[in-house]
């Protein structure tokens, strides 16, 4: 049995190469990746505990209990592999800008109000069925450099583990019915529309707490193992 | 049946989760040949890369409760990573094949819409000769862009060249 990652299916992650992402010129290769069967270096991966990695599922209160300004949001989704297993146990990071658009770091010079009780980071693990879940703030818009009046769409950054070095995934969640979508050159560089539209969330209203906060659902896939069904 | 979500890029503000501590490797007390595993990402007209972050793993040594085989740095204004681990030894490879002591290296930055990989093995380790990548590259200017140089004691440098003058060889894997 063959328990190799699969290669990622055409037109479902962007290319190196995007020219309206300006960021990409000097940086992405220009010879192709070299092929190589995977390893047990491959194969296997980190596994990241509670007990060194503390949980951080409220993202909405300073360190000393002070709440953040914005719109609460809760965030909730499964993480399955490309058979539709749970991936359990794995480490979900995120990270994002404030409800003014900014970010709590050195290098945002963005003319925004920063937030004193917001720093924008957040850890959670997925249970045994896959799912996790955290509360924070509806990130703001903000502009970046890319071209003239260039600005991002609201997003959230997430960092995936999975169970193997070759499951890694760093990627965006947008929100449903964004007007900055349509002109930003990092979500339009997938070629594919669908997978493009799986990067964003799904208004939830079962998530939603009365009272309390929205909810939004971001279902995500990482690499399955062994040859695809369509393959036999 | 579903499909891979579509990466996208780490982008410049990363450093909100970052945590310094995760660059030592041996932080727990792991016992072994403690060395550095250093260099610079360097762009296609060789300015630094000042944003990146490079993630590490190894299966060797296995890892446990003191070495948790996986670590993540920085790059500085220079470009520079440093990370602290355990220097590994050969693992097994595929069939009967054996594997040179390396480490396994995930670039990350803005610019970069997926991570890449690559590898970093030793210097004047005898199985370098044999190992089943390191063989599988023909150019050995390119095959030499994945072995770390030994820059003082226990200090080993492999530098990144994302693209142009020796690129360093990305695996598909």
């Amino acid at each position: 049995m063959n328990e190799d990652f699969r290669p990622y299916a055409a037109g479902t992650q962007p290319p190196l190469d995007v020219p309206d992402y300006r960021g990409t010129a000097k940086r992405h290769p220009l010879r192709a990746k070299h092929p190589m069967p995977q390893t047990i270096t491959e194969t296997t991966g980190p596994r990241f505990s509670e007990r060194h990695f503390p949980v951080m599922a409220d993202m909405t209160k300073s360190t000393s209990g002070k709440e953040a300004l914005g719109e609460r949001i809760i965030v909730a989704g499964r993480i399955l592999d490309e058979d539709g297993r749970p991936v359990p146990h794995t480490m979900v990071e995120i990270w994002q800008a404030g409800a003014s658009g900014r970010y709590d770091h050195p290098a945002d010079q963005h003319d925004a109000p920063s937030d004193p009780n917001f720093h924008g980071d957040g850890r959670v693990f997925t249970d045994a069925e896959g799912r996790y879940s955290f509360l924070t703030i509806r990130p703001g818009a903000y502009p970046w450099p890319n071209h003239r009046n260039a600005w991002r769409p609201n997003h959230i950054h997430f960092s995936f583990f999975g169970p193997a070095f070759a499951t890694r995934l760093i990627t965006q969640m947008y929100f449903p019915g964004d007007p900055l979508l349509a002109f930003d050159p990092i979500f339009n560089s997938t070629p594919d529309l669908a997978a493009r539209q799986r990067l964003i969330a799904g208004f939830d209203l079962e998530l939603t707490k009365p009272d309390f906060a929205l909810g939004y659902r971001f279902d995500v896939v990482l690499r399955g193992r062994g040859a695809t069904p369509m393959e036999g | 049946m579903g499909f891979t979500t579509a990466s996208q890029t780490i982008g410049p503000y990363w450093h909100i989760i970052e945590d310094k501590a995760l660059a030592d490797l041996t932080r727990f007390g792991a016992e072994g040949e403690r060395i550095e595993l250093t260099g610079r990402v360097l762009d296609g007209d060789g300015n630094p890369c000042s944003d990146a972050c490079i993630e590490i793993w190894q299966t060797d040594p296995p890892s446990s409760e003191t070495f948790p085989g996986w670590g993540r740095a920085n790059t500085d204004a220079s470009g520079t990573f440093r990370l602290t681990t355990l220097k590994p030894g050969p693992v097994a490879g595929r069939g009967n094949t054996q594997q040179a002591p390396h480490i396994a290296i995930c670039i990350l930055s803005r610019g970069l819409m997926h991570h890449l990989v690559t590898r970093a093995y030793f210097q004047n380790e005898a199985l370098n000769e044999t190992d089943p990548l390191l063989v599988s590259i023909e150019d050995p200017a390119q095959r030499a862009t994945l072995i770390a140089t030994l820059e003082a004691a226990g200090v080993w440098r492999l530098d990144i060249r994302l693209q142009g003058e020796n690129e360093t060889v990305f695996l598909d894997v």
